[in-house]
């Protein structure tokens, strides 16, 4: 079975542009020596006949119709001749020649017939189509009424044209097979590569920034490619890295002339009397000022989780204790919604940093409690994975979810949906639970609850301490 | 009460010595590790104030000089380092508090508050605690307010009994969440103040005046 894709590929079509044209070639050069053989062949095949004629003729004209009946005789009883004779009289009945009789074919303009010839029949057996082969004579009649036929049994034509065309269409199904062969290697060759260039390509989309492409070193317009691609990622790395690093740089340096501002404010607040009005604009500025560094605080924090370095930290815990926790913190905030919080939680030990993870289930039990509508549930989820030593987090919701086409851009930062801007957030949470995702090698999905939003959290075996997780299931034990 | 601040950058120095003076304590200022281990060991202060990273001598060090002198003035640490990893090293060298760079001059008064008013307690083991007619019996795990009994959830216990520990003294939601909940991220909603709501429904609701008291701007605070 041929890899449908590679029917698809540039090296296949050209290889099968390059077998259909040396196959065009290759017919018409066949097809020319054909042509000029069988005409040589025809060609001699009347000037044979038209010899013998002419050596009729004369015999004809000094001794008569017996003495070319004679003749005709003595030739026809050469063994494997190939030429053909029959005299017959005015009325039809045969003199001379080795033709049973008057072929049915009618002659063309010079006297030419081509007719189909049976072998002998060896006794009273029915002459047979298939033993037939063509024949080519010239007719005269002769001056008594006598008419004459001289021909050429053409069988030996006929072989050499079937052995040629046998020749021909083995040529053929070679050019074909040989050109298709060709080119499935070829563009299985070329495709191996460009699957190698698509599997990294593939990976440096789903964020491992530092892979680069292969090179087989052979410097060809693949290895070419891919070396400019490699050169295009570096740029866009660094780029990615000084936009990240501004961006810090920025959060970082104006979060400590923030404080100033924060502290001075606070300072302030301690000499100003209760009474007076300066005080209520002092506060609403301190809370801005507050507002502003937790934004800069929750920035700073995806930047040190994405820079991966927590991961020093990382120690085996259960997801479903952690959910309890959580749940139980949340547990009266939903309450006060008019919200019920189901929490469905099956053991299941994930390696990772448990105040990340703590944050991020916060994060989305926040979320969850913010855009549910009263009289709703929660759910929280947790246990094992369809793939052993997996573990899994969900949260749903019954609120009004997010539209899919919405799903990837709410996890960037500063995302806010229509809709949410007037509830408290700085649309940092979800970047924050994808960045906590990523640094333990999990996936974080948005997914339709049918109503609401659910958010699953994936921790891959990798994640996961193995040892720990069978001790804890108990389901471990060596056999 | 007497603090000693030992912090090398000269400006955030100058607020917090500012601060804690206008909020009524009599603070002392060293720029470097050396200054400060020198001034810790000789006067007798009630709560040090430490930055992790000092010149001369770094902050972690100078704790363990310092305890191991036998000197068991309260620490609060003041670090950029928000790590797990380096708040257990923090208190493992003998801090008893750790707060991450930048923080509310409300939080920083608080913790110093609450470091000086633990090392005043008591020491010795406590069974019970009682703040008027509020009493908690650490053993049983009962809470009685003038007498009649109140039933509390295991952390709405817990929450009583920090507060308790601390009566008279404002503490800041961050607080109750690190040291009740163990957690040290701020949560995007303020859930911390609901739980506080049903613990007031259970201590303060059938009772005439109230015990647990909010603080504006920074937390709340249970007093007789």
């Amino acid at each position: 079975m041929i890899d449908r894709r590679l029917l698809r590929t540039t090296a296949f079509r050209v290889a099968l542009i390059y077998a259909a044209l040396l196959f065009a070639t290759v017919a018409v050069a066949l097809g020319a020596v054909y042509y000029a053989t069988a005409g040589t062949l025809d060609a001699q095949t009347d000037e044979t006949i038209a010899a013998e004629i002419d050596g009729l003729r004369e015999q004809y004209r000094q001794r008569g119709v017996a003495g070319l009946a004679q003749v005709l005789r003595g030739r026809s009883a050469r063994q494997r001749t190939s030429s053909l004779y029959l005299l017959t009289d005015p009325f039809g009945r045969p003199l001379a020649g080795n033709l049973s009789a008057w072929p049915a074919a009618a002659p063309d303009r010079e006297g030419w017939i081509a007719f189909p010839l049976y072998d002998a029949p060896p006794e009273e057996t029915a002459p047979d189509e298939a033993t037939a082969h063509p024949a080519r004579a010239r007719i005269f009649l002769l001056p008594e009424g006598h008419r004459l036929l001289v021909g050429r049994d053409l069988r030996e034509r006929q072989r050499f044209v079937d052995r040629f065309a046998e020749s021909v269409l083995w040529a053929f199904a070679l050019t074909l097979g040989l050109g298709t062969a060709g080119g499935v290697l070829l563009g299985r060759r070329v495709l191996r590569r460009i699957d190698g260039v698509r599997r990294t390509a593939a990976r440096i989309m789903a964020g491992e920034l530092d892979q680069r492409l292969a090179l087989s070193g052979s410097g060809d317009e693949i290895d070419q490619v891919a070396a400019n691609l490699n050169a295009m990622l570096d740029r866009i790395e660094a780029l990615m890295g000084e936009m990240r690093h501004v961006a810090e740089g920025v959060a970082h340096d104006l979060r400590t002339p923030l404080n100033r501002l924060r502290s001075r404010l606070e300072l302030g607040l301690m000499e100003v009397e209760a009474s007076d009005p300066a005080r209520v604009a002092l506060e609403d500025a301190l809370e801005e000022a507050e507002g502003l560094l937790g934004t800069f605080q929750a920035l700073l924090a995806i930047a040190e989780v994405e820079a991966g370095h927590q991961q020093t930290e990382f120690a085996p815990f259960d997801l479903a204790a952690l959910a309890r926790e959580v749940a139980e913190l949340y547990e009266p905030l939903a309450e006060q919604a008019g919200l019920r919080i189901a929490a469905e939680l099956r053991p299941a030990t994930v390696r990772g940093h448990r105040q990340l993870v703590a944050q991020a289930l916060a994060n989305l039990v926040d979320n969850a409690v913010k855009y549910t509508p009263p009289g709703g549930t929660v759910s929280i989820r947790t246990g094992p994975g369809e793939r052993p030593g997996d573990a899994v987090l969900t949260v749903a919701d019954t609120g009004q979810g997010i539209p899919e086409e919405e799903r990837v851009r709410v996890l960037r930062r500063f995302v806010r949906l229509e809709g949410s801007r007037s509830a408290p957030g700085n649309g940092l949470g979800l970047s924050l639970v994808d960045a906590v995702a990523r640094l333990h090698g999990a996936a974080l999905e948005l997914g339709d609850a049918q109503p609401g939003l659910v958010a699953t959290l994936r921790f891959p075996v990798a994640a996961v301490d193995g040892a720990v997780h069978g001790t804890a299931d108990g389901a471990a034990t060596p056999a | 009460m007497r603090i000693l601040v030992i912090e090398d950058d000269r400006r955030a120095a100058a607020y917090l010595v500012k601060g804690l003076r206008e909020s009524g304590h009599s603070v002392d200022h060293a720029a470097d590790g050396k200054e400060g281990l020198f001034l810790a060991a000789a006067e007798n202060y009630d709560v040090l104030i430490v930055d992790r990273m000092l010149p001369g001598r770094d902050g972690l060090s100078l704790v363990e000089v310092l305890r191991s002198t036998g000197n068991q003035t309260p620490v609060l640490f003041l670090s950029a380092l928000g790590g797990v990893d380096d708040r257990v090293r923090g208190l493992r060298a003998g801090g008893d508090d750790y707060l991450v760079k930048p923080f509310a001059f409300s939080e920083l008064i608080a913790r110093v508050e609450a470091l000086a008013r633990r090392a005043a307690a008591t020491p010795a083991v406590q069974t019970r605690l009682e703040v008027g007619g509020l009493e908690m019996d650490l053993v049983k795990r009962t809470v009685r307010r003038d007498g009649r009994p109140i039933d509390l959830l295991p952390r709405e216990f817990q929450l009583l009994e920090f507060l308790m520990r601390h009566a008279g003294s404002p503490v800041t939601r961050t607080m109750l969440l690190e040291k009740v909940w163990d957690y040290n991220f701020d949560p995007q909603t303020n859930v911390i103040d609901v739980h506080v709501a049903r613990l007031r429904q259970k201590v303060d609701r059938d009772f005439a005046k109230p015990l647990i008291h909010t603080i504006r701007g920074v937390g709340y605070c249970l007093r007789d």
